[in-house]
């Protein structure tokens, strides 16, 4: 692939032919706000460019170009912070906050909104341009998140991602103009739609239009994010869990070999087993019928004799575990072991035939 | 998987049987959706008109328990056309001439009467496979869970050799796992055959390394399988059983066979974050701490093995799998300690060739590696059987259809056949624990044809009972076009109107998988 030269903000960059003017900022440390851009998409020219938050000046063009879906050609100096970008940027944050609420004391999105980040980094309070705002009723509908078109911004990232990459085409974009914004068929609510809730929409909203229902409150400076592998199906999602005081309250993608972003319903909302109040807590032990509470010591002890007692008075083979396709590989490779090593026998198995 | 998920998007076409891909893994059926978008054909063979039906280029709507049969009929007009690929044959495989000579008289016409499908249907998807440039085939327990599993997947194995498509990049054979971790689970050992990496116990050398790392004298006698323990336990030979993480008890084929085997063992301890139905049988229960609280790795259906990191602590007085198993190893004397998951897996690697050159701060800083991964400075590997197979030579195993174990007769009329849903995972311990889901798939149902529904004088949502040779349920019809007329679907998931009450227990004579796919059974009105 050819290397083209270009110069952002007087420093020069070598970049393959085919890049965004987003992904060269990038490489030498310039940051370039956006809000619609998708990382997603590899494609810049998938891009919807629809917001305009990323414009940036071109030398010899007219107008101001979207960074993130313009190609860099050879020799193009570019300014990302000339009083004209500074400006035009502006001007789009108060566009968009003009059909906004203001109630960011208690949105939900509140510390992880981009439009409130934009808003804060370029001085902006309330809108220039006062008038006339939308105003549609709450879509609570499907069973896992909401959808407030009063606080979309009209990105298209939930419509790109729904047809795009999770495939499901529940959503389109309708009406023109002012009134645009995201529709299911016929304008009804999602449950009337073939939304399969992956919530791959509501991870990537930008704002507060799309958020996940949730039986905790918590703001989302207050959770730690712990990046695993989902515990569901083979494809091995990666997802970050969001902890709030020893309790998950949340699932995110991110970005994994196998699953580029995307979640299914189970693994981005199938969460609530792992604080449920019905999890075993302590060990359990069968006294006359019943199962009662135990120690640690209790239980360990009566299994190690009745282990040793069978082997004594049975053999090895009298003997059997069932390991889990759901644990670990370390507790795999150790469930065996113990089978092998500690009962003397090779009758272990799982299910993997179920 | 021989190959790797995101290699689909580049396969020339994708022929999808046994798998309903956007249910059962639905960011690889998210994928395949994005590949057809891009130009990929797309083959589907299913007894039921799944979500990719629509998406698929040709639909062979089989019979259940039809697998062998159809992917014969394809192999044998790929043949007669010439379509195979003879170089690749010539260089690459043996035995060809006993796969040309099983499919001599066995032509698409038979194929397509046998499985209830159109044999111009069938010549479409072969051409369309064939002709393909690179060409992946994607399957899951519908090709598995028959008497002739083993053979259905060695069937599918044939026409990719056929057509050249193993070795290669975007092509070969993807079975899709069904658990996190099934994967690892085997590459670890859990297998009564096979020490970690599919080192065989009766090797008298792999017997002698491990017990020279592990200190102790093993049996090099291979053990039971999965089936074969609950049949032992059910004559009450099997006196200790230890179950972790599994629930049996929704799980396995033919139910009240399995309650029986488990209040025949003397002794079961049963480990698992719920008190399960199989937990309630048990003479110690032990609590363990969900994925969300412990460190490890998980190895995908791609053979990708990534890292499980604790995001809270052990609830309660609960703790993770390894560290209960490391107590109870203590206690049965052999002595070695671990302080972290990390260090397990250190020992993993000294005894496992494939995972050889794995380790935390690797998958730290690539994120995941794909074994095998011999050393330190192995990349991994994104796909099997690169330049030449694995053995030397890619064998054909030619089979010929067999019908499977239980057919309709008089009494029981239709075929049953079950499945997953999106909405759950495997016997619910987890997801029936989740509001949202509960609420959109609330119970067990049976999906009926729309003149099956008349013939019974059943509308949609009217309670059935659905009855096998094993048993009889009651549960809520589903009337969908999405099936044959012959055929009934039930959803494994449920304890209440378990299809596994129903499920025909004859296994696979070589990897001992019961028959889930196909029964017999009748449907009557309440």
């Amino acid at each position: 692939m050819s290397m083209l030269t270009i110069t952002i903000d007087g420093q020069a960059v070598e970049m393959p032919a085919g890049s965004t003017i987003l992904a060269a900022a990038k490489k030498v440390g310039i940051d370039i706000p956006t809000l619609c851009q998708l990382d997603m998409e590899k494609q810049f020219n998938q891009q919807s460019a629809a917001c305009r938050i990323c414009v940036v000046e071109i030398e010899k063009r007219r107008n101001l170009a979207p960074a993130c879906a313009t190609s860099i050609m050879d020799g193009m100096v570019i300014k990302t912070d000339s009083q004209r970008v500074i400006e035009a940027r502006k001007t789009v944050l108060h566009l968009m906050l003009s059909d906004h609420p203001l109630d960011c004391l208690t949105c939900e999105k509140a510390g992880a909104c981009k439009l409130q980040d934009l808003c804060y980094q370029y001085g902006i309070e309330v809108s220039d341009y006062p008038g006339l705002r939308n105003d549609y009723p709450l879509d609570a509908s499907n069973e896992f998140y909401t959808r407030d078109l009063n606080k979309c911004v009209a990105c298209r990232r939930c419509v790109q991602v729904c047809t795009n990459f999770q495939s499901t085409k529940a959503i389109a974009f309708g009406d023109r103009g002012f009134t645009t914004h995201p529709v299911a068929p016929f304008d009804k609510g999602m449950s009337d739609s073939t939304c399969v809730s992956c919530g791959n929409c509501v991870s990537v909203c930008p704002v507060g239009a799309l958020l996940s229902k949730s039986k905790e409150k918590f703001r989302s400076w207050e959770v730690s994010k712990v990046k695993t592998t989902c515990s569901y199906c083979g494809v091995g999602c990666q997802m970050n869990l969001l902890a709030k005081e020893n309790k998950v309250v949340g699932v995110e993608p991110m970005d994994g070999a196998s699953n580029s972003s995307l979640l299914c319903v189970k693994g981005k909302y199938g969460f609530n087993f792992i604080n449920h109040p019905d999890r075993l807590k302590t060990p359990l032990i069968r006294k006359n019928g019943e199962l009662v509470e135990a120690t640690w010591d209790e239980a360990y002890g009566l299994i190690a004799d009745k282990v040793k007692a069978t082997k004594a008075e049975y053999g090895n083979d009298a003997l059997a575990g069932l390991t889990s396709a759901r644990v670990t590989n370390e507790e795999n490779y150790l469930f065996q072991k113990l089978v092998r090593a500690g009962f003397g026998t090779n009758n272990v198995d799982h299910c993997a035939r179920l | 998987m021989t190959n790797s998920i995101d290699e689909l998007m580049d396969s020339g076409a994708i022929f999808i049987t046994g798998s309903n891909t956007t249910e059962g893994h639905p960011v690889i059926g998210a994928k395949i959706r994005r590949a057809k978008a891009k130009g990929t054909k797309i083959i589907v063979a299913e007894p039921r008109k799944i979500e990719l039906a629509a998406d698929a280029d040709v639909f062979l709507q089989i019979t259940p328990g039809t697998n062998i049969a159809l992917y014969n009929g394809m192999m044998s007009y790929i043949i007669s056309e010439g379509l195979q690929a003879a170089e690749y044959i010539k260089e690459r495989t043996e035995n060809y001439d006993e796969l040309v000579a099983t499919l001599a008289d066995f032509t698409p016409e038979k194929a397509a009467e046998i499985c209830g499908v159109s044999a111009e249907d069938i010549k479409s998807a072969a051409r369309m496979y064939a002709q393909a440039p690179k060409a992946a085939i994607v399957y899951a327990m519908g090709v598995t869970q028959h008497t002739t599993g083993t053979e259905g997947v060695m069937t599918l194995s044939n026409l990719a050799l056929l057509c050249g498509n193993i070795g290669i990049e975007s092509g070969g054979i993807n079975p899709l796992r069904g658990q996190n971790n099934v994967q690892g689970a085997c590459d670890m050992g859990g297998l009564p055959g096979t020490y970690p990496a599919y080192q065989s116990v009766a090797n008298p050398e792999i017997k002698a390394k491990f017990e020279k790392a592990w200190g102790v004298e093993l049996s090099d006698k291979v053990g039971l399988t999965l089936t074969e323990i609950v049949h032992k336990a059910g004559h009450g030979d099997i006196k200790v059983l230890y179950i972790m993480g599994e629930n049996p008890m929704v799980s396995d084929p033919d139910l009240h066979h399995v309650e029986e085997a488990l209040k025949n063992t003397e002794f079961l301890i049963v480990q698992d974050i719920f008190l399960t139905e199989t937990a309630q049988l048990a003479d110690v229960v032990l609590p363990a701490a969900s994925f969300a609280e412990k460190d490890g790795t998980f190895s995908n259906t791609e053979r990708r093995v990534q890292r499980v990191r604790k995001a809270i602590k052990p609830v309660g007085n609960c703790k993770p799998d390894w560290q209960i198993l490391m107590d109870l190893l203590n206690k049965l004397g052999i002595e070695k300690r671990y302080a972290s998951a990390e260090e397990v897996f250190n020992e993993i690697t000294t005894v496992t060739p494939s995972y050889g050159g794995i380790s935390y701060e690797r998958l730290e800083e690539l994120g995941s590696l794909q074994w095998p991964c011999p050393t330190p400075d192995h990349a991994g590997t994104k796909f099997l059987h690169s330049g030449k197979v694995a053995r030397g030579l890619g064998l054909f195993k030619p089979a010929v259809y067999k019908p499977s174990a239980e057919l309709p007769d008089a009494d029981y009329p239709y075929i049953m056949t079950t499945g997953r849903v999106l909405y759950h995972y495997h016997t619910r311990t987890m997801t029936g624990k989740v509001d949202g889901l509960n609420k959109l798939s609330p119970a067990s149902f049976v999906e009926i044809n729309p003149a099956l529904a008349e013939k019974l004088g059943v509308t949609d949502g009217e309670m059935v009972a659905v009855s096998t040779r094993r048993g009889q349920i009651e549960v809520a019809a589903k009337v969908t076009a999405k099936l044959k007329e012959n055929v009934i679907f039930m959803p494994f998931h449920f304890a209440v109107g378990a299809a596994n009450v129903l499920t025909n227990t004859a296994l696979d004579p070589i990897a001992k998988i019961p028959e889930y796919k196909v029964c017999a059974a009748s449907v009557k009105k309440i």
